[in-house]
């Protein structure tokens, strides 16, 4: 571990359960996600990866959903602060970007400042749009102008702009091409170092969580099925539902590679 | 050409009081429009309501919404014991607002409804507050489609503004209702013109700031604002704004009702009143009004008070009924009889000359034999009125059929032979010229109309403005009044109802 992860407060889960109505979304689990950690959260469609995820910045709390148990940052109970003083701690990076359309790539970079009743310096935008690989040309471009690839490193960005110490990733990479995708997975974890961050990424791409995590979490239908370093998972030491998701991606290595070596 | 064009230059008046009512009415349907938005983006059940609502009086007829505020507003004043004013600018206002709630209304929830849930949960995730959320994305990103709503708002508001002219307010309607009723096809089309053209300008307008919003180009957006300030600064101009007392004079919307109404206007005027004119206004409204001191002056018929304020269904003699009307309206607060002017305007049944000898009818008597071969053309409003039940009380009368016209049409029908007897007027100016036959009436079944000058408590407490009216009292025979309605109402070479009034003055005045 760096130097930088002493700062960095963990995350943790206690007995945190969620319903709605009679639907039991996820069971009540705990997990502690250590400072300066990055931590893939892996499932299926329906596995409560994404609701676990949302808990911890409050996103979850739509009507009719009930949430037991305690999640906390760094010991602190995340329901002792209103919504938005807690969300403007923590990064946030989905898949459907939610880039604000009316407003230019430096605006919605600088958005976290707004809120704060600050606006970001230019060079402070072009700082960040190069953390990200995008070129600083970009900051007068409106949203609909840049590719898919460009939007989420301006999301990127824009999760980073106030230097938070927690980064939530919600399937960040989902709708790339698989080429951008490696790079700007590669980015990220560059940064998530870099910055000391503590992270925690839901995907149900199990190749990406090996190559990009600390420790991946598996989840089956709202319980936690598999806890493991990526070394561990990929040796298959880890049970069914674990080892049936690393399959799929050591096959297809496996084939590349026999299709090379013809 | 010409005509048209005089006809345009003479609307400044009313082109100004449309555009204020127009402009009022858009302000507070959006002030009603985007509160509702707001309240329905957090509540569908809310939504689903007003969006129940506002369709639910789009689909009332603006005519009648206008009409419906009448009584409502008359009530309300009664409630509160104070002066709500009934007719005019408040009731048009609030009715216009209510109609300019819906597509605004529809524009902001379906604009809430289509934002992409992505973006707003970008702005959640970047811990927005509620407001922040509502003013930096929300606003801005739904305002193109209430932007949209706002212009469709604006196009059926002037439109429907020209409805106002029925409950007394000053519009572009004044010149459509009235030259629908004395058939000057030159008014009518010179105030459609201008209601188009206020329409498409507006919609223009506001079409630059939607431009102007949805590409975020400030200019356009200012544009089109200042251009729509200034019209509205020209319409608030207060060009002649007189200091002097106003009194209102009414009418009811036929040719005789326009013209008295301008007779007894000028006669006011040159007492040093201001006058302003509430025209085309239905029977059972302008009694009351009078009666709540919305209108000051106007002219109403014997007949039609006894049958329908009063609810009587005798027919006394000419003089017991005058004595007996001046004691019902003798109270405090109310209106007043001035007096009769002199002539009658009676329900009269009139055929052609031929067709009344063909069929060997000189009585109402006659017509019972021959009415089951003939066809009756009625106004609008006889054959729903007492006068009818009382006639046919007297005279079994069986119609092959019945039509109903609006007055000036029913003439032409009976020209044509669509009708073969109509229920004409006895002081209309047709009856001589197209030499009609009316019918006697032996049984005395028709109640007598001696028109009426009827004053509110305002104008009667006033000495100047009695001695105004007084000279008009027993002034006027009906052959003047069949003239000076025959110069509005025949086809060629009409005069409008000012001009047949100045004439009406002179007559009298020798």
């Amino acid at each position: 571990m760096n130097g930088a992860s002493i700062l960095a407060p963990d995350i943790r889960f206690e007995r945190v359960a969620r319903r709605f109505g009679a639907v039991e979304a996820l069971a009540p689990l705990d997990l502690t996600i250590a400072g300066g950690s990055f931590v893939a959260l892996v499932g299926g469609s329906g596995s409560g990866k994404s609701t676990l995820l949302r808990c911890i910045n409050r996103l979850d709390e739509s009507a009719g959903a009930t949430r037991e148990g305690r999640v906390s940052i760094g010991g602190e109970p995340v329901d002792h602060l209103p919504a938005p003083e807690l969300r403007r701690r923590i990064g946030y990076v989905f898949q459907s970007i939610g880039l604000f359309p009316h407003l230019t790539v430096a605006q919605n970079v600088g958005i976290g400042r707004r809120v704060r009743g600050g606006v970001m310096p230019p060079e402070e935008v072009a700082v960040l749009l190069d953390s990200v690989g995008l070129e600083r040309a970009l900051a007068s471009r409106m949203p609909l102008e840049l590719s898919g690839g460009q939007r989420q490193r301006v999301g990127v960005a824009r999760a980073l702009a106030e230097s938070p110490q927690i980064l939530l990733l919600d399937e960040p990479f989902g709708a790339l091409d698989p080429v951008t995708r490696a790079a700007l997975g590669e980015r990220v974890r560059a940064l998530h170092t870099a910055r000391g961050l503590t992270t925690l990424m839901v995907t149900h791409d199990m190749a990406e969580a090996l190559l990009l995590a600390d420790r991946v979490v598996v989840l089956d239908q709202g319980r936690i099925v598999a806890d493991a370093p990526p070394v561990d998972l990929a040796s298959g030491r880890t049970g069914e539902i674990a080892e049936a998701l690393v399959a799929v991606p050591r096959e297809q290595a496996r084939r590349i590679a026999d299709l090379a070596r013809r | 050409m010409t005509p048209l064009l005089t006809a345009l230059a003479a609307l400044g008046d009313e082109l100004a009081a449309h555009v204020v009512l127009s402009a009022a009415a858009l302000a507070l349907g959006i002030a009603i429009a985007l509160p509702l938005t707001l309240w329905s983006a957090r509540n569908a059940a809310v939504a689903r309501l007003a969006l129940g609502l506002a369709s639910l009086i789009q689909t009332i007829p603006a005519l009648a919404l206008l009409a419906l505020f009448y009584p409502i507003l008359l009530w309300l004043s009664g409630l509160v014991g104070g002066r709500i004013p009934a007719l005019g600018f408040l009731p048009a206002l609030l009715a216009l607002a209510l109609y300019a709630v819906l597509p605004i209304l529809r524009g902001g929830v379906t604009g809430l409804a289509g934002l992409d849930p992505a973006v707003r949960e970008a702005a959640d995730a970047v811990g927005m507050t509620v407001g922040q959320k509502l003013r930096w994305v929300e606003a801005p990103l739904v305002a193109p489609y209430i932007m949209a709503g706002i212009r469709t708002a604006a196009v059926w508001t002037i439109g429907a503004a020209t409805l106002a002219t029925t409950i007394g307010q000053t519009s572009l309607g004044d010149p459509i209702f009235a030259g629908l009723q004395t058939q000057n096809w030159v008014t009518v089309l010179a105030g459609c013109i201008a209601a188009a053209a206020l329409a498409i300008a507006a919609d223009g307008m506001l079409a630059l700031v939607e431009r102007g919003i949805a590409a975020r180009r400030r200019r356009h957006v200012w544009l089109g604002l200042a251009v729509v300030a200034a019209g509205l600064g020209w319409a608030l101009w207060p060009g002649n704004q007189e200091k002097r007392e106003t009194l209102v004079v009414g009418a009811k919307n036929f040719s005789e009702q326009y013209i008295l109404a301008r007779l007894i206007g000028e006669r006011l005027e040159a007492a040093g009143y201001a006058v302003e004119y509430r025209e085309g206004l239905g029977s059972a409204v302008v009694f009351r009004a009078l009666d709540a001191g919305d209108v000051d002056v106007y002219v109403d018929y014997a007949g039609t008070l006894w049958t329908g304020e009063f609810k009587r269904s005798d027919s006394p003699p000419r003089g017991a009924m005058l004595r007996e009307i001046r004691v019902r309206l003798d109270r405090p607060g109310g209106a007043r009889l001035i007096g009769p002017l002199g002539f009658e305007n009676a329900y009269a049944f009139a055929m052609r000359g031929d067709v009344a000898k063909a069929n060997r009818v000189a009585s109402l008597v006659d017509l019972v034999a021959a009415a089951p071969q003939l066809t009756l053309g009625a106004d609008l409003e006889f054959l729903d009125r007492p006068e009818w039940t009382a006639v046919e009380a007297a005279y079994p009368l069986r119609f092959d059929a019945t039509r109903k016209y609006s007055p000036t049409f029913m003439y032409r029908a009976l020209e044509s032979g669509d009708a073969d007897v109509i229920t004409a007027f006895s002081s209309d100016g047709r009856i001589a010229a197209d030499r009609l036959v009316v019918l006697t009436d032996p049984s005395g079944a028709i109640p007598n109309y001696d028109a009426l000058l009827l004053a509110s408590s305002k104008c009667a407490a006033a000495p100047r403005c009695v001695a105004a009216l007084r000279p008009l009292v027993g002034a006027i025979p009906v052959s003047a009044m069949r003239e000076a309605n025959y110069r509005v109402d025949r086809d060629k070479d009409k005069q409008q109802p000012e001009l047949a009034a100045r004439w009406l003055a002179q007559r009298i005045a020798r």
